[in-house]
């Protein structure tokens, strides 16, 4: 009896054995390129940004006077690109975020034939990649007679001369605001749409009954709760494209860097001095930053949606 | 009273109601504006050259031409290149990152949430953790890894970046996880290996994750113009959004806009076609996006 017992156990342990070599082989692919492209690359951009590296000598240490360069005596950095980067991420993060709720929940009060119809036109931006579109922007915003802003505010008499707007201190960074602001209803405005149409509507019912008077309170005390998980999702996605979306500043104004640095942001100035001036190191260190930025911004998210403390 | 309220603004509704013209109002415009570079790409890609000329510029085409179509695949770049080269190799390195990531995405998928091994609970921790990884933020070490590899002007180097994709990876394993446990135990009693479980079960009942990869993974490879400009030297090896890119950034007169616009066209509509096609199962994937 306690031997049929025993040998069940040793079946089932060389099964589960057998299982986690599966389990290994399966993931395997997968982590080995996750290792190469992602897990390598950060390791390698922690180690580099503690040293100096022209690509043609041997990197040697300089502990962490990359970084306090960054934070002392890059005046671009402090007085251009700071300001520009944390200008664009607040509209285009949370502002497109706010924007693709709002939107992804009227489109859930409409009649699903309807809905898919706008939901793919709202989408569709987003399938585009910034850098081709930028051509089609290029027209819209061209500096001469023949751009079709200029043309119409000169029609309308608001301006006399064309402005060049692409080059502009002035205008540059409010274009690339607007340009990925079209292009940000991506995955995150889909996983809220499908969470909000997702929720039980009972939910609502039993709302009612408990005394909610109106759409405001209804997304507040209902919808939102329901769908944490997925505004998560939309939250985190929405971060991350708004830095993975940065080159369009260079893209528009065909120049890195930008004219008098007026849509210079942290990934423009990264690769500025990375494959411009060579600095390796010091591009480095500017990544490491971007990481833990974009890291520390995913972690309020988190805090603000997290459904695990409840 | 009340009850009819209430029906006449709950979410989906199935029927048209006078409620629901203040969404539509509010809605039209935000989409007209989401349309409108859309439209253009459309009218100056079939926009014959005259009508670029025109002063003041005219939004819509009055003469549909394939001019542009025919003038776009008759150029040859500066190297001689002749552009259904770049186009070949767009569509091979497509569709080779695209059968090679869903293959790894979903048996990684399957792994991370239906069996037991050790490190599991890290291993998931660290996929979610990748969801907010910038690949632009280390292009840098990249490059330096990908010359240490010896991939510089090799083919694959277009492939093998865009197969690890976290946000993919993470949409599989949420969808495997509805799959009830009881169904896998059931065949593997019948003496079924993971592999097979892997083919026959799991493989067909997330389809709708299977889509969804795909249309990510296509987005991002074939709008791409990165690895061509940055890891590829020879020029007959580069793809058609790097084609895309310099004919965007160096043709500055109207002449080059129509070309570029048939371009961008090229571009565009695979997207399209294939989101507009699997739309249902993309959707049904969102709705367990969720992170927990």
């Amino acid at each position: 009896m306690s031997k049929s017992i025993a040998i069940k156990k040793l079946k089932k342990s060389k099964k589960t054995l057998q299982q986690q070599r599966t389990a290994y082989l399966f993931i395997f692919p997968y982590f080995l390129m996750f290792s190469i492209f992602i897990i390598i690359p950060v390791i390698i951009a922690i180690g580099l940004s503690l040293t100096y590296f022209d690509t043609v000598r041997q990197p040697f240490w300089v502990g962490f006077e990359n970084y306090i360069n960054i934070l002392t005596n890059d005046e671009v950095f402090m007085q251009k690109v700071l300001p520009n980067t944390i200008k664009y991420a607040i509209i285009v993060g949370p502002g497109g975020y706010i924007l693709s709720f709002l939107l992804a929940w009227m489109l859930a009060q409409l009649t699903p034939k309807l809905r898919t119809l706008y939901a793919l036109i709202i989408y569709s931006p987003s399938l585009t990649s910034g850098i081709t579109m930028a051509v089609l922007w290029k027209v819209i915003f061209a500096g001469d007679n023949s751009g079709y802003l200029n043309t119409i505010l000169m029609k309308l008499g608001l301006i006399v001369e064309p402005i060049i707007y692409l080059q502009s201190q002035e205008f540059l960074l409010l274009i690339m605001i607007i340009v990925t602001l079209w292009s940000s209803m991506g995955v995150g405005f889909l996983a809220i749409l499908a969470g909000i149409l997702n929720v039980d509507t009972e939910m609502y019912e039993a709302g009612y009954i408990d005394g909610i008077k109106n759409k405001f309170q209804e997304v507040i005390y209902i919808t939102i709760p329901s769908i944490k998980p997925q505004m998560l999702f939309g939250a985190v996605m929405a971060i991350v494209g708004t830095f993975a979306s940065a080159g369009i500043g260079v893209a528009l104004s065909g120049s890195n860097p930008t004219p008098q640095y007026a849509g210079q942001l942290i990934v423009n100035h990264i690769e500025y001095y990375g494959f411009n001036k060579f600095e390796m190191g010091y591009a480095a260190a500017l990544s490491v930053l971007l990481l833990i930025g974009i890291y520390l911004l995913s972690r309020i998210a988190f805090k603000v949606f997290s459904s695990k403390d409840q | 009273m009340r009850k009819h309220k209430f029906l006449g603004t709950k979410i989906s509704p199935t029927k048209f109601n006078r409620s629901q013209l203040k969404y539509i109002l509010i809605i039209t415009p935000v989409a007209m504006f989401m349309l409108l570079p859309l439209i253009y790409i459309f009218n100056y890609a079939f926009k014959p050259l005259e009508e670029m000329f025109y002063y003041p510029p005219r939004f819509f085409v009055e003469n549909f031409t394939l001019q542009n179509f025919v003038r776009l695949f008759s150029v040859t770049g500066t190297s001689g290149i002749p552009m259904s080269r770049y186009l070949f190799n767009s569509v091979i390195v497509t569709v080779l990152v695209l059968v090679t990531s869903v293959i790894i995405s979903t048996l990684a998928g399957y792994a991370l949430s239906k069996l037991n091994f050790k490190g599991k609970k890290l291993m998931n921790e660290i996929n979610t953790l990748a969801l907010m990884f910038v690949g632009i933020a280390v292009m840098i070490p990249r490059y330096l890894i990908i010359e240490k590899l010896g991939l510089i002007d090799n083919f694959f180097i277009h492939v093998l970046p865009y197969l690890a994709i976290p946000v993919g990876l993470f949409l599989v394993k949420q969808f495997v996880d509805q799959i009830p446990n009881e169904l896998l135990d059931a065949s593997r009693i019948d003496g079924a290996t993971e592999f097979q479980i892997y083919t026959k079960i799991i493989l067909p009942l997330i389809k709708p994750a299977i889509a969804t990869t795909v249309i990510l993974s296509f987005q991002s490879v074939w709008n791409s113009a990165d690895t061509s400009i940055t890891y590829i030297n020879n020029d007959s090896l580069k793809t058609f959004a790097f084609y895309m890119n310099t004919l965007t950034t160096n043709t500055n007169g109207v002449a080059g806009q129509g070309m570029a616009a048939a371009a961008s066209l090229i571009m565009f509509l695979p997207n399209l076609l294939i989101f507009i096609v699997m739309q249902s199962k993309v959707m049904d994937t969102m709705a367990h996006s969720g992170i927990k």
